[in-house]
């Protein structure tokens, strides 16, 4: 086991190509921690960016993998520079009348957003890294959530460097 | 003027066409019934029909290795496609280029569970360099160039091509594209000029070099190159079960092959050599053993075109990312205007330390009433060298003392499943060199277990005239497995007893040519009347059962731990 780290893979966007990726990973024994997936500006290409351990001949052999993979048109590993990292989070839950006031207080604290209220339930929106999601999370348990969903890491370089090629 | 229309079927053997196949290796079945019809109705493509689906692709990469060009196999949807997988694999494996053409079904009953449906794409994924499933007829042409293009550059390696019925049935105007537009795929085929002139500096101050030639050096035809190289920097050279013939083994400098079946001086100068210089092979186990203890007081500088091949097992100290051709021309070229001084001395001590390591020690041979296996592998070569044959081989004993005892001095000689190690693959990739070299002697050296799992491909052979001559070393154990049950499993000779047809006979009812030997003396006339049949041949050598293939080093252990005999370690 190593430390985390966030690889960002710009892939061309035709069907199979998560699975060629995911597939890469589970059949050299990589660990996935988190995963997110969505198109670039530009709709031919789509961006991965996976959470994964390993010592620094892994993480650079993942990498070597990668390229390998005839859609995978760049890779990066952004836990070489520090990268802008952050993940969105929904939370539910349902609380008590004499809770609420307590809540609303946790959720102002952590700088996240009630986005849905019914006379049961609160949805909790929070953007931020890893730690202020968890943060919010140990503040909120005790109220009893219902539902938890977070997205995955998306990340990217700071500065001027980037993993990229135009409009993607 | 409106542009004639075709049929995808038609545009796949057109696009085939434009990639120069003339051969392809195939069995029809319901989901391509329209491709052997537009098959059926044109003569620039000669087909191939086997006997089943895996001996296709296997005979696509025979023709492959024999050739040098890309093997192509057709087959249909399901059982045809799923027959296919283990001939991707071993063409994977040991990166030989294959296009492999699969029918599916219909791009409606997709995911529908259709009869002889089988998601094959999804299936081959981990096995193939890269897999298409094509949905228009459009595209058809692109994906055959890409896939071509894929399969040859680069490490080469298969392409599955899966192919809906409908597709193949739609028509559609035919225009091949000039160009490649793959913006993830740009193998990089030079070398880094420092790195170069680093390794190169290494090279000269090395007092003990050693070269590796593996299968990179075939695939880049750079065995002339080695050749230079190990001259100018007076080094011996070794060669990996892939790089067979990469390095003539008639040189007094070649060490022949290293590894777990190798010579133990090879493994002994790997082992002792203060600067290795590995080209094009991805240090397998079978060539490493322990991988703690290998090359742990020498520099490595290790050149593959694959960059994940380089400090994968064995960490690199100068990696080079290139075709193994272009590095060492221009390594060549550096050396010699660089004038560098290469310690002559030193190099005279390590060669004539490895004469001594050579001289030293031999392997006894095994007492028996019986035939020997080393005897009719060694009388083989004497016998058929002067024919300067194309050698396959099954997997197991016989293709280790096959590659111990043969000498080869050129590529693509030897044409043997090394990363995969599949049994049955030798028949059929014999059949795919005939086809490729129909002037060419081919032998195929099997023992009695591996020639019983693609036995039927002797049909074909009777078919299309391919004498393949099978020289069965018939031990009557899966030989290898015994031979690792007797040393490591207290002759627990558990399920490696094994019976087999009367081969001779089976021959006559394929209408081949059977032969048995039992006696030393019957080898040579049965070896040249098998050679004048013109017709495929079955020789089913009787021999020992019990014969062990030496040296040997046990799997994880340090290459100097060389067992030379059932009771006799090399010190």
């Amino acid at each position: 086991m190593g430390v985390f780290h966030t690889i960002s893979i710009l892939v061309t966007n035709e069907s199979g190509v998560l699975s060629r990726v995911v597939d890469l990973f589970s059949g050299r024994g990589y660990n996935i921690e988190s995963l997110t997936v969505a198109p670039t500006v530009d709709r031919l290409y789509s961006r991965i960016t996976i959470v994964t351990d390993g010592d620094s001949d892994a993480i650079e052999q993942i990498n070597k993998q990668l390229n390998r993979l005839i859609p995978v048109i760049k890779v990066g590993d952004l836990s070489l520079s520090e990268a802008l990292e952050c993940e969105v989070a929904l939370v539910k839950l349902n609380c008590k009348d004499e809770e609420r006031s307590d809540v609303l207080r946790i959720v102002e604290a952590t700088g996240s957003k009630i986005i849905d209220v019914t006379d049961k339930a609160y949805t909790i929106q929070t953007v931020g890294s890893e730690k202020q999601i968890q943060a919010l999370v140990e503040l909120i348990k005790p109220y009893g959530v219902k539902e938890f969903v977070r997205s995955g890491k998306i990340a990217m370089s700071k500065g001027n460097q980037f993993v990229s090629i135009k409009n993607a | 003027m409106t542009k004639e229309l075709y049929s995808g079927a038609e545009i796949i053997l057109k696009s085939l066409v434009k990639e120069g196949v003339k051969e392809i290796f195939g069995y029809p079945g319901g989901q391509v019934i329209k491709i052997y019809d537009a098959l059926y109705n044109q003569n620039e493509i000669k087909h191939y029909l086997v006997r089943h689906e895996q001996a296709a692709v296997h005979a696509a990469e025979g023709y492959a290795r024999a050739t040098g060009k890309c093997g192509v196999a057709l087959v249909t949807s399901g059982p045809g496609a799923c027959n296919t997988i283990t001939g991707i694999a071993n063409a994977y494996y040991d990166g030989y280029p294959i296009v492999v053409l699969t029918g599916q079904v219909g791009l409606a009953q997709i995911g529908n569970d259709a009869f002889q449906e089988a998601d094959i794409v999804g299936i081959t994924r981990s096995c193939c360099k890269h897999n298409y499933l094509v949905k228009d007829i459009k595209d058809i042409p692109r994906v055959i160039k890409e896939a071509f293009h894929i399969a040859t550059t680069g490490k080469p390696g298969p392409v599955v091509i899966d192919l809906p019925k409908d597709v193949q049935t739609a028509k559609s105007t035919f225009e091949y594209p000039e160009t490649i537009k793959l913006a993830g795929y740009n193998p990089n085929y030079k070398g880094h000029p420092l790195q170069m002139a680093k390794a190169v500096r290494m090279l000269a101050e090395a007092h003990r070099p050693v070269i590796i030639s593996g299968g990179g050096v075939l695939m880049s035809g750079a065995h002339n190159e080695v050749q230079k190289l190990a001259e100018l920097v007076q080094a011996p050279v070794t060669h990996t079960l892939m790089g067979t013939g990469t390095y003539p083994d008639s040189l007094d400098s070649s060490l022949g092959m290293l590894g777990m079946h190798g010579n133990y001086w090879a493994n002994y100068a790997v082992v002792h050599a203060d600067v290795i210089l590995a080209l094009g092979t991805r240090f397998n186990d079978r060539i490493t053993g322990c991988l703690k203890r290998f090359a742990r007081d020498s520099h490595v500088i290790h050149v593959d075109i694959d960059p994940c091949s380089i400090s994968k097992n064995v960490k690199a100290d100068i990696p080079i990312v290139g075709d193994v051709k272009n590095v060492l021309l221009g390594m060549i070229e550096l050396f010699k205007k660089e004038d560098l001084n290469i310690y002559l001395d030193d190099k005279k001590k390590w060669f004539s330390q490895i004469d001594e390591w050579k001289q030293k020690r031999a392997i006894p041979p095994f007492a028996s009433d019986k035939l020997s296996a080393i005897t009719v592998i060694q009388k083989l070569y004497e016998i058929t060298k002067k024919y300067n044959p194309i050698v396959c081989t099954e997997v197991g004993q016989h293709q280790m003392w096959t590659a111990q005892l043969f000498q080869f001095n050129e590529p693509r000689k030897l044409i043997t499943s090394g990363g995969l190690g599949t049994m049955g693959f030798g028949f059929p990739a014999a059949l795919g060199a005939c086809a490729g070299k129909p002037e060419q002697l081919v032998l195929n050296i099997a023992g009695d277990g591996s020639i019983q799992m693609n036995i039927q491909e002797l049909a074909t052979c009777v078919d299309y005239g391919f004498n393949v001559i099978n020289c069965i070393i018939d031990n009557g154990y899966l030989g290898m497995v015994r031979q690792w049950q007797e040393k490591l499993f207290n002759k627990h000779y558990s399920e490696t007893q094994i019976s087999g047809p009367d081969f001779v006979k089976v021959a006559e009812a394929y209408g081949a040519v059977g032969i048995r030997v039992e006696k030393e003396e019957e080898i040579e006339p049965a070896i040249l009347k098998a050679i004048e049949a013109k017709k495929p041949v079955f020789i089913d050598f009787v021999v020992e059962n019990f014969e062990m293939v030496y040296p040997w080093v046990l799997a994880g252990e340090p290459l100097t731990k060389v067992l030379l005999s059932n009771d006799c370690a090399a010190k």
